[in-house]
């Protein structure tokens, strides 16, 4: 009972501090605002992908473009509370390490969802067509694939001490995740070598639960994507949770 | 019973640094134990592997009886920890913290919000409680920390320079406080600090700690008393330095003084002065120094105590860090 208030306590708190940081809130709009506004509107005439609209078509994909970027700054925040010291208070109280990941990974997937929401809101200021059941259930999706990020965070940020090396490895993982994902054209249509290579990008499979959820197309069964997914989520979080609680 | 009991602490940094070095001592039930030593000396690595924190390579230490490495949930539901560095979340509200501090531990629904008013009126904090902890000055951050440590009732207390980079004001403040928490709580405080004067009038007893091994464990009066008495310095006018040399068995000659070990100082000054003029010594001044526990410190690690330099280094990690949330 005190384990489950531990994990509501380290995910309230979470909840505080973004709320609280409205300016952040807003400037994580900003990425996906140009993506489907100026990228999508701009390239919409230019690419043919068959019977959907290339802004509905990417719409998915910038989605979970901005619950990968939400995601993955859970680790930015176990940096950070170890640089504040706030985590030295987490990690003495009675509350085990694994509920702190826990809580933590709660908290950063709620703002995911709550950023993946606001995109699917300016999607449909686009031209995006969805009916409300679509909407809703999108959202237990988002929750899986942000759980599955925020465990890649910790556990990096398990393993490091400083924002520079973090951010370092970040950029050799975020960009090349989000571009080999399929999230702004069809995999089918990629050279053979590539397309292995978007296969190994977990990422791939979130944009194309997405993707068959909202516009009904996908190139692999859905099925298998949730699959992928979900095992994806348990992985990384069973990794991250024993990273984390690892004592010198 | 004993409420801290260490045998044979030890923690190796990097192979062969051997930061705690097969420590042992006890600390009793309602007890001020301070412990002291030099920057680097193993205080902060001691009161780490006893919060669980840090895993020791070797050696055992119970809290309250229970195993730092086996029940490590046991430990940390009966201490409260005030960090040398501040541990508080700076976006949130003083009284954000203390709830999130009273959910971690489980203070149950009804008595947290009670329990909240109380230790901000013990730390002078009330009517500040909705102010954003960034606000705040370096003595009230401190203050709300101590607050923080003492919500859940905890049966040991560790303070690891509770009072460092505070004015003398507040640093007095904050000691009132503690003690008058110490004695209405019945709590048992493990203190480290490096002003000795504080240590002196706090302390039950004291443990000096140097290079990870303790090298003496004592009230501070017996530290003190193991000194060999006091001081008499005598000021003598130059061309009687020699002389009083002479007649002094044992004197030593220090900055153009002369000094004696002697005990019972106070006594014994009539006889020195008696002895002086008759042996025509012209004496400017003379003076009794009692041993401080500095001197104890001194003589014991060889050399003073130091400043801690945490200042500095805080005020550059805070440059850091201020650098990086834009």
């Amino acid at each position: 009972m005190s384990e489950i208030l531990g994990i509501y306590t380290v995910w309230l708190r979470e909840m505080i501090r973004y709320f609280r940081q409205k300016e952040r809130i807003i400037s994580s709009l900003t990425m996906p605002i140009f993506w489907l506004l100026i990228f999508g509107g701009s390239m919409r005439t230019s690419i043919d992908i068959g019977s959907v609209d290339y802004n509905s078509f990417i719409a998915p994909g910038v989605v979970a473009m901005s619950i990968l970027f939400t995601s993955i700054m859970s680790g930015i925040s176990v940096i950070w509370d170890k640089e504040l010291g706030f985590m030295k208070e987490m990690l003495v109280s009675p509350v085990s390490r694994f509920s702190i990941v826990l809580g933590k990974a709660l908290g950063t997937a709620t703002t995911a969802v709550i950023q993946g929401t606001m995109v699917m809101l300016i999607s449909l200021i686009v031209g995006l067509e969805i009916s409300f059941v679509t909407f809703i259930s999108v959202i237990p999706l988002m929750v899986l694939i942000s759980l599955g990020l925020v465990g890649i965070g910790i556990s990096i940020a398990s393993l490091m001490d400083n924002i520079e090396g973090f951010q370092l490895i970040m950029n050799f993982i975020v960009m090349p995740m989000f571009f080999l994902s399929g999230a702004l054209f069809p995999i089918n249509n990629l050279p053979s070598v590539l397309r292995v290579v978007t296969y190994v990008d977990p990422l791939t499979y979130g944009v194309e639960t997405l993707r068959y959820t909202i516009i009904g197309v996908s190139n692999i069964p859905f099925g298998i994507s949730l699959s992928v997914v979900i095992g994806f989520s348990l992985l990384t979080l069973s990794v991250s949770a024993w990273l984390f609680s690892r004592r010198k | 019973m004993n409420v801290i009991e260490v045998k044979n602490l030890t923690k190796i940094f990097n192979g062969d640094f051997k930061a705690v070095d097969n420590v042992n001592f006890s600390v009793k039930k309602g007890e001020v134990f301070g412990f002291l030593g030099p920057n680097g000396a193993g205080k902060t690595t001691t009161i780490n592997m006893l919060c669980t924190l840090l895993k020791p390579n070797s050696g055992e230490a119970t809290i309250c009886g229970n195993d730092v490495n086996s029940d490590q949930r046991e430990v940390r539901k009966c201490i409260g920890l005030v960090f040398q560095d501040t541990t508080l979340d700076d976006r949130l509200t003083a009284k954000e913290n203390l709830e999130l501090h009273a959910r971690l531990y489980a203070v149950p629904k009804d008595k947290r919000k009670e329990r909240i008013d109380k230790v901000l009126e013990i730390v002078d904090l009330k009517g500040r409680e909705k102010s954003i902890v960034k606000t705040f000055s370096g003595g009230m951050q401190r203050r709300l920390e101590i607050a923080r440590g003492l919500i859940h009732y905890p049966k040991v207390l560790f303070l690891d320079e509770p009072t460092l980079g505070l004015d003398p004001q507040t640093r007095k403040h904050v000691w009132d406080y503690i003690i008058k928490l110490k004695n209405d709580y019945n709590m048992t405080i493990f203190l480290t600090t490096h002003y000795m004067e504080e240590a002196d009038e706090l302390c039950d007893r004291i443990a000096i700690i140097d290079h990870g091994k303790i090298i003496a464990l004592d009230t501070p009066k017996k530290l003190k008393e193991s000194m060999g008495g006091d001081t008499i310095i005598l000021d003598v006018d130059d061309k009687d330095i020699d002389k009083a040399l002479k007649l002094f068995k044992g004197s030593k000659r220090f900055d153009g003084q002369v000094l004696l070990s002697v005990k019972n100082g106070g006594k014994k000054i009539e006889d020195v002065l008696e002895k002086c003029k008759k042996n025509n010594i012209d004496v400017i001044e003379a003076n009794i120094r009692k041993p401080t526990l500095n001197d104890v410190f001194l003589k014991m690690t060889g050399r003073e105590i130091r400043e801690e330099t945490v200042g500095l280094k805080e005020q550059l990690r805070r440059r850091r860090m201020r650098r990086h949330r834009r």
